[in-house]
């Protein structure tokens, strides 16, 4: 049921989404430390890092870096030992710490629901907490299971273990959200389910996030997951040590240091293919036939067009066929029959998608269809091969909007880093050269 | 002794094979209907009780049809029986209240991140008590304290303290720590987390130790009768002194049943406030 409320979902996104507007809050950590004690050297050092209104910040890095710590200290699950948390201006490092969690959605792996609680009482228990009566919480509760895809008629009054593992997931960014809080954080929120259902929990955020417009902070040590899903990515080394804080874009084109280049690991250049959607590229025309229309004539404008190929469409203007002219040549009338093979990807895959599909029909091209399979036009190898191009060159022209993001800790060159905050990348380059 | 080991075992050989039919609800003849799958979750139940109710009323008919002596007959009046059943009862009730009221806080305070360092050493005292031979503790209390009820009382409470503190730990320690830390992170107090999600989950296993105190407890009560504490215990020493066979047995059974009895009570409370959704 859920998964057909998905793919309704997913299909409607043709459809204008009318953004609320931000509704997120920026978060500034201020040189915050956190010593464990026993441990000699510190979980997290000195580390400084503005996190932008409504933006998604993924934070990455080899586990153990530090980075769930980090994570943990703006809701202060973990209280920092140095250091200030600033969320939307507001100073909450000496708040009561129940009080800040209750305004700050948290949600973690696998959903975290409570097994002896309905899906209803598990997404109300915050607004209980903060004394809504109880029509307002069933109302709440049936409009974040609607934003969610699960039918709240079907899905509020079971328990967590009468739902998928994508479900559960689901119910447990449904409970996060419940109070409407402006920030999100996610500790390897998609880190327990199966790799289809978690591309599709992905998109569904990114859904829910365009008409939303919080503050996700997510920790992932997944970089594909990062790329996806980041609007800027933190990279962090052991002790939390930023080594890269930017776009995905920037992090893929222009790595800071050689642990970022190991960190991204081969194929960043392929990588970049996921950040663009074959409906954001140009694609180009193609000659198109009907069925039961004369070869000749079809091969006629072939010619005229300087094609090589055309293509055959059925009543409904799906692509049936792709003929070359020799193939057009060799017919009087062209046939009605489909050909199974025919490489087609759909309007909102992703370049590497599309890249891929090329490869295997060994085509070179792919035929791009829209809504109800209809044909939108060709894309080939050159089109994404300048996609590529196109987009390091805009992700250098970005680079100037970049939040902060440092270690005050261990740089000596901390007052140039301080006196040039935007440039993150040399900064990095900073950190290499004190190593 | 026997007649204690008899109890026990008894009881807990019963209660063993009554388990499985509640515990697996899915069997494969799952849903035919709703109806049967509440008959299948009681199905135990029902035959537990149903067999101690028939060992009593066939206890009762040998009883009224036996023929037996002027002794017998005084000891085995049925007004005399009551009465002893009821101190049996009282004892085991009263000895169970004092484990909980005990038990129960210290597991649960045992389990918070201060005192978790002291968890081995109370264990091993809670070892110790149970270790030790009940009749041995009896009697040795009973110098301390004074013979009659309190220091059969008292002996009892430190003989069922065991099951009831490991399994309020255990259950406490077995509720998954991402629970409690989503509890934590959605600005829920430590308190509120330990009564909205902790004990509600630790409920089944800590349900189950106090079942298990209690039938311990009921065998354990007939050698209250040593320090001239009640119970049914002075039929069995009685039969035992005198050699009056229909008086021992009597006692023994009825200790037994008793057992039984309590064992199921304690499954239909596990039974019912299972938290819903596990």
């Amino acid at each position: 049921m859920s998964e057909l409320n998905a793919t309704n979902r997913a299909d409607s996104t043709d459809e204008p989404i009318t953004p609320t507007g931000i509704t997120g809050a920026s978060i500034l950590l201020d040189g915050v430390t956190k010593r464990f004690p026993g441990q000699t050297r510190p979980a997290v050092d000195g580390l400084t890092m503005e996190i932008p209104a409504g933006k998604i910040v993924m934070f990455v890095g080899p586990s153990g870096c530090g980075k769930t710590t980090t994570l943990k200290m703006i809701n202060r699950l973990i209280e920092p030992t140095e250091g200030r948390i600033v969320v939307d201006g507001d100073d909450v490092t000496d708040m009561n710490g129940d009080t800040l969690r209750r305004g700050i959605g948290y949600v973690i792996q696998a959903g975290g629901l409570f097994p002896h609680m309905t899906v209803a009482t598990n997404i109300g228990i915050v607004p209980k907490m903060l004394g809504w009566d109880k029509a307002r919480i069933a109302a709440r509760v049936d409009e974040l299971l609607e934003l969610v895809s699960l039918d709240p008629a079907l899905y509020r009054d079971r328990y967590p273990k009468e739902l998928s593992g994508g479900q559960q997931q689901r119910v447990g960014v449904a409970r996060a959200l419940a109070a409407d809080p402006p920030v999100l954080l996610m500790d390897e929120p998609f880190g327990a389910v199966d790799p289809i259902t978690r591309l599709r929990l992905q998109d569904e955020l990114l859904n829910i996030q365009e008409e939303l417009q919080k503050t996700i902070v997510c920790v992932t040590h997944d970089f594909d997951e990062a790329v996806k899903l980041g609007d800027w990515i933190a990279i962090f080394n052991e002790g939390a040590q930023l080594e890269q804080y930017d776009t995905p874009e920037r992090i893929l084109g222009h790595p800071a240091n050689e642990f970022v280049e190991n960190f991204i690991g081969s194929g960043a250049g392929l990588k970049q293919l996921t950040l663009t959607r074959v409906a954001d590229v140009g694609l180009s025309d193609a000659i198109v036939g009907v069925a039961g229309e004369r070869a000749a004539d079809v091969l006629a404008r072939v010619t005229e067009a300087g094609h090589g190929h055309a293509v055959v469409v059925d009543a409904r203007h799906r692509p049936v066929q792709w003929l070359s002219r020799r193939q057009l040549g060799r017919l009087d009338v062209i046939s009605d029959g489909a050909d199974p093979k025919l490489p087609v990807v759909g309007i909102h895959a992703t370049l590497n998608d599309a890249l891929d599909t090329m490869l295997v029909s060994s085509a070179g091209a792919a035929l791009v269809t829209g809504r109800r399979d209809t044909f939108k036009g060709v894309i080939d190898v050159k089109t994404v091969m300048d996609a590529i191009t196109r987009s390091q060159g805009a992700a250098v022209l970005e680079s100037d909007q970049a939040p902060v993001g440092l270690n005050t800790g261990v740089f000596q060159a901390q007052a140039s880093a301080e006196a040039d905050p935007s440039d993150t990348a040399g900064h990095g380059a900073d950190a290499q050269a004190v190593r | 002794m026997s007649p204690r080991g008899l109890s026990t075992e008894a009881g807990i050989a019963g209660g063993d094979s009554a388990v499985e039919a509640p515990g697996n609800p899915t069997a494969p003849s799952v849903p035919t209907s709703r109806v049967r799958a509440r008959w299948n979750s009681w199905k135990g139940l029902v035959y537990q009780l149903a067999g101690i109710l028939l060992a009593f009323l066939a206890l009762m008919f040998w009883l009224q049809t036996a023929d037996l002596s002027p002794i017998e007959l005084t000891t085995l009046a049925p007004a005399a029986l009551w009465v002893y059943t009821v101190e049996h009862i009282q004892l085991t009730l009263l000895a169970a209240a004092i484990v909980l009221v005990i038990a129960i806080p210290l597991g649960i305070a045992l389990t918070r991140r201060p005192l978790r360092f002291l968890t081995a050493p109370v264990l091993v005292i809670a070892n110790f008590g149970q270790a030790a031979p009940a009749i041995g503790v009896v009697v040795l209390l009973a110098f301390w304290v004074g013979f009659g009820f309190w220091a059969a009382t008292l002996s009892l409470v430190l003989y069922a303290m065991l099951p009831v503190l490991r399994n309020t730990m255990v259950g406490l320690q077995q509720v998954d720590a991402h629970l409690v830390e989503a509890g934590r992170g959605m600005g829920m107090s430590s308190a509120a987390v330990l009564f909205r999600v902790e004990l509600p989950l630790a409920v089944p296993v800590m349900l189950s130790g106090v079942r298990t105190a209690l039938v311990l407890l009921v065998g354990t009560a007939a050698l209250a009768t040593f320090v001239n504490g009640g119970g049914l215990g002075i039929l069995i020493t009685t039969g035992v002194n005198l050699s009056l066979t229909s008086v021992l047995v009597t006692g023994a059974l009825l200790v037994a049943l008793l057992a039984l009895l309590i064992d199921w009570l304690g499954r239909v409370v596990e039974h019912v406030a299972r938290p819903k959704g596990l």
